[in-house]
C-alpha cells in the first residue's frame, strides 16, 4: 500500500493569515471570508470542504490568485500576493498554479496538444519546446495516443486528463482542483482520483476543493470551512491509514 | 519587443483558427469591409484617373508658356470688364520677339501669334463640324507639344507666304480619310481649299471635355485672309527658364504695356495667363471631388467597421468563459487585448484583400469597356487600402478587445 504513504511535507508554499473577503451585492455587504488563517506546505495533499455558501469558492479564488483579499496577508512562496495587480497575478498563476476545473474548460476547437500548450504560450516558451513538453505531459496522464484529438472526440475522463496535463505542464507549485470529479461518473471519477494520488506521490502539491466527502477522503489533510471561517483542519484520515499501514 | 512579436504571432494563429471555425459569420462580416474597400479603392482610382487626365491636359497648355490674351482664363464672373478692351494683335508677337532680341539676359525665348475659330471641315462626302482651326506661324512647333505622326509642319516660307497648306489632327484625318493617308489630300475649311502636308499624333481630350485631336493648323496669313473677321488672337510666349516664371511675367508685362502705349497710371488692358493659374483653380476642384468622393465612400467602409465591431463584441461575449480560462492559465491583459484586436484586424485585412482583388478586376473591366476613361490603379493605392483595412480593424476592435481584457477572471470563469 505504498500509494497511501504520507510523504513528508516540504517548505511553506502558501501562508495565509487572517484574510477576509467582502462583496457588495446591491445594498448588502456579503462577508464571504471572515478571517481565514491557513498554511500549506510543498507536497501536501489537501482537501478544502464545506457546504455551499461556506466561502469555499472564495477561498479557492484567493488560493488560485484569481482574486485578492479585502484584508489580511497572503504570501505565496514568500511573495506577498495580496497587493499584486492583475498582470502580476497572471504571472503567478501561469508559473505557480495548475488549475483543474469541474467543467474541464478546454478550448473546444483546439487539439489536446494545443490545449496543453496554452500555459506555455503565456509563459513565452518557444514553439518546438512547447510541443515537446505538452506531449510529455499528455503522455504522463496516459493520453499519448490522443494528442491530435479535439475535446469533443474525447470522453469526459479523457478531457479531465487533458486538463490535468495542462495543469502540470508548467511544473507549478500547486495543483488546484475545483470539484474535479463533479462532471464525471463515479468509476471515471475514481480513475481521476487515482491520477491525483500518483501526482502526489510523484512530489506534487495537490489542493482539492470539493463538497463530497468521498473525494476529500483521498487527501491527507482536510480543511473544513463554514460561514467564512475554518471550522476544522485535521489530518486524521491519513493518520488512520498510516496506522493501518504501520 | 521579442515577447510582443511572440504574442502577436500566437494571436494571429488564434485569429486564423477563429475565422476557419466561423466561416459563414466571418464571410458575412468581412463583406461589409469588402464593399467598403471596393468603394474606396474605386473612388481612389477614379480620383487618380481624373487627376492624371487633368495633368495631361495641363501639359498641353505647357508649363513654360505665357499667354497674352484679352481676358483672363479663370475669372469669368466679371467678363464685362474685359469686353471692351482693345484686341490682342498678332503683330505683337514680332514686336515682342524684337524686344527679346534687344534685351540682354531676357527671361523670354520666343513669341508666337495664334488665332483660332471653330469651323467645319470637308473632304468629298465626309465632313467634320466644330473643328478647332488654328492659325499660327512655323514657330508654333517651338512652344507646343504637338508632334507630327506623318508628313511635316509648315515651314517658314509657307508660314510667311500664307500658303494654303494645313496640318490636321488625328480625329480630322480619321473622320475624313478613315485609315488612308491624308497627305497631299485637299480639304475644304469653310469652303476654302487647303492641302494636307502633315497629320498630328493623337493628343486625347482636354479635361475630358473636348478632343484635342479635332484640330487643323494653318499658316497665320491664310487664316487672316479667310477667317479673321470674328476671331480673337493670342500671343504665346515661351519662357527660357520656368523657375523664373514671375520675372518672365514682369518682363512680358513691361513689353506689352509699351506696345499698348499705356501711361504708368493706367491699369493693364490685357491679361497674361499661364498654366499655373488655371491649374490652381483646377486643383481646388480636384481636391473637392477627392474629399467628397472619399467621404461618401468612406461611409460605406465605416458601416463595415461597425459590423466588425459588433461581431467582435459578440465574440467576446460568447467566449467569456474561454477568456476566463485563458486568464486563469496566465494570459495577461495585453495578451487578451492583442488577441481580439488581431482577430478584428485579420477579418478586416482579409476583407480588404478580397475587396482589393474585386476592385482591381473591376478597374480592369472598366478599362477594357471605356478605354477613354483614365484609370490609374497604383501600388500606392494598394498600400493605402491595406493600411485603411488594418486601421479599420484596429479601430473597430479596440472597444471589444478592451472589454475582454478588463474582464475579471473569477466572473469570467463563472459565466455560462
Amino acid at each position: 500500500m505504498n500509494s497511501l504513504h504520507v510523504r513528508p511535507p516540504g517548505p511553506l508554499v502558501i501562508d495565509i493569515e487572517n484574510i477576509t473577503k467582502e462583496y457588495i451585492m446591491g445594498e448588502e455587504v456579503i462577508h464571504a471570508l471572515r478571517g481565514v488563517t491557513l498554511q500549506i506546505h510543498r507536497n501536501e495533499y489537501l482537501a478544502i470542504m464545506g457546504p455551499s455558501g461556506s466561502g469555499k469558492s472564495t477561498l479557492m479564488n484567493m488560493l488560485g490568485c484569481l482574486d485578492t483579499p479585502t484584508s489580511g496577508r497572503y504570501e505565496f512562496n514568500g511573495k506577498d500576493v495580496s497587493e499584486m495587480n492583475g498582470d502580476e497575478l497572471a504571472e503567478i498563476r501561469n508559473r505557480e498554479i495548475g488549475f483543474v476545473f469541474q467543467t474541464f474548460n478546454l478550448l473546444p476547437r483546439s487539439t489536446s496538444l494545443r490545449n496543453v500548450e496554452l500555459p506555455l504560450i503565456y509563459a513565452g516558451v518557444r514553439p518546438e519546446e512547447r510541443e515537446e513538453r505538452a506531449a510529455a505531459a499528455l503522455t504522463a496522464v496516459g493520453l499519448a495516443d490522443r494528442l491530435a484529438h479535439k475535446p469533443n472526440e474525447l470522453s469526459g475522463g479523457q478531457r479531465q486528463r487533458v486538463a490535468i496535463a495542462r495543469a502540470l505542464v508548467n511544473h507549478p507549485s500547486i495543483i488546484l482542483a475545483d470539484e474535479p470529479t463533479g462532471n464525471l461518473d463515479s468509476k471515471t471519477g475514481e480513475e481521476i482520483m487515482t491520477l491525483f494520488e500518483t501526482l502526489y506521490q510523484e512530489g506534487n502539491t495537490v489542493i482539492l476543493v470539493t463538497h463530497e466527502a468521498d473525494v476529500a477522503r483521498h487527501a491527507r489533510r482536510t480543511v473544513f470551512l463554514r460561514d467564512g471561517i475554518v471550522e476544522s483542519d485535521e489530518t486524521t484520515v491519513t493518520s488512520a491509514r498510516e496506522t493501518v499501514e504501520v | 519587443m521579442k515577447r510582443f512579436l511572440y504574442e502577436v504571432t500566437e494571436a494571429w494563429k488564434i485569429a486564423a483558427g477563429q475565422m476557419a471555425a466561423n466561416k459563414t459569420r466571418s464571410v458575412l462580416t468581412a463583406l461589409g469591409v469588402i464593399i467598403g474597400i471596393v468603394a474606396v479603392t474605386l473612388m481612389g482610382t477614379a480620383i487618380n484617373g481624373i487627376s492624371a487626365g487633368f495633368d495631361k491636359s495641363m501639359s498641353v497648355i505647357g508649363d513654360d508658356v505665357l499667354y497674352v490674351s484679352q481676358r483672363p482664363w479663370t475669372r469669368m464672373n466679371d467678363w464685362w470688364n474685359y469686353r471692351d478692351r482693345k484686341k490682342i494683335r498678332t503683330e505683337y508677337a514680332e514686336k515682342i520677339n524684337h524686344a527679346i532680341a534687344v534685351t540682354p539676359n531676357s527671361n523670354l525665348e520666343v513669341a508666337v501669334p495664334t488665332m483660332s475659330l471653330l469651323r467645319s471641315v470637308k473632304s468629298g462626302d465626309y465632313s467634320v463640324d466644330n473643328v478647332f482651326v488654328l492659325g499660327t506661324t512655323t514657330d508654333y512647333t517651338l512652344i507646343s507639344t504637338l508632334d507630327t505622326s506623318e508628313g511635316r509642319f509648315f515651314n517658314e516660307v509657307e508660314s510667311r507666304g500664307g500658303a494654303e497648306v494645313c496640318v490636321v489632327g488625328y480625329d480630322v484625318a480619321d473622320a475624313l480619310f478613315a485609315g488612308r493617308t491624308a497627305l497631299d489630300k485637299k480639304i475644304l475649311i469653310n469652303g476654302h481649299s487647303f492641302r494636307v502636308i502633315g497629320t498630328l499624333s493623337r493628343q486625347g481630350t482636354f479635361l475630358g471635355l473636348f478632343s484635342l485631336d479635332s484640330i487643323v493648323v494653318i499658316p497665320l496669313p491664310a487664316f487672316k485672309k479667310y477667317f479673321s473677321a470674328k476671331s480673337e488672337a493670342d500671343v504665346r510666349v515661351k519662357v527660357r527658364d520656368k523657375t523664373h516664371m514671375a520675372d518672365a511675367r514682369d518682363e512680358l508685362t513691361g513689353i506689352m504695356r509699351r506696345l499698348r502705349g499705356l501711361p504708368p497710371e493706367k491699369r493693364d488692358d490685357f491679361n497674361i495667363n499661364e498654366q499655373q493659374a488655371f491649374k490652381s483653380t483646377l486643383d481646388g476642384v480636384k481636391a473637392t471631388i477627392a474629399i467628397a468622393g472619399l467621404f461618401i465612400t468612406g461611409l460605406s467602409l465605416f458601416v463595415g467597421a461597425i459590423g466588425i465591431m459588433n461581431i467582435t463584441f459578440v465574440s467576446v461575449k460568447e467566449r467569456t468563459k474561454e477568456i476566463g480560462t485563458r486568464k486563469a492559465l496566465g494570459a495577461r491583459r495585453r495578451t487578451i487585448l492583442l488577441q481580439f484586436l488581431i482577430e478584428s484586424t485579420a477579418l478586416c485585412l482579409v476583407g480588404g484583400l478580397i475587396g482589393l482583388t474585386f476592385a482591381y478586376l473591376m478597374c480592369f473591366g472598366m478599362a477594357a469597356a471605356f478605354p477613354s476613361f483614365p484609370i490609374r490603379f497604383s501600388l500606392g493605392l494598394v498600400i493605402a487600402s491595406m493600411i485603411v483595412s488594418v486601421l479599420t480593424g484596429l479601430v473597430s476592435g479596440i472597444a471589444p478587445a478592451w472589454t475582454a481584457s478588463r474582464l475579471d477572471p473569477v466572473t469570467a470563469l463563472r459565466y455560462e
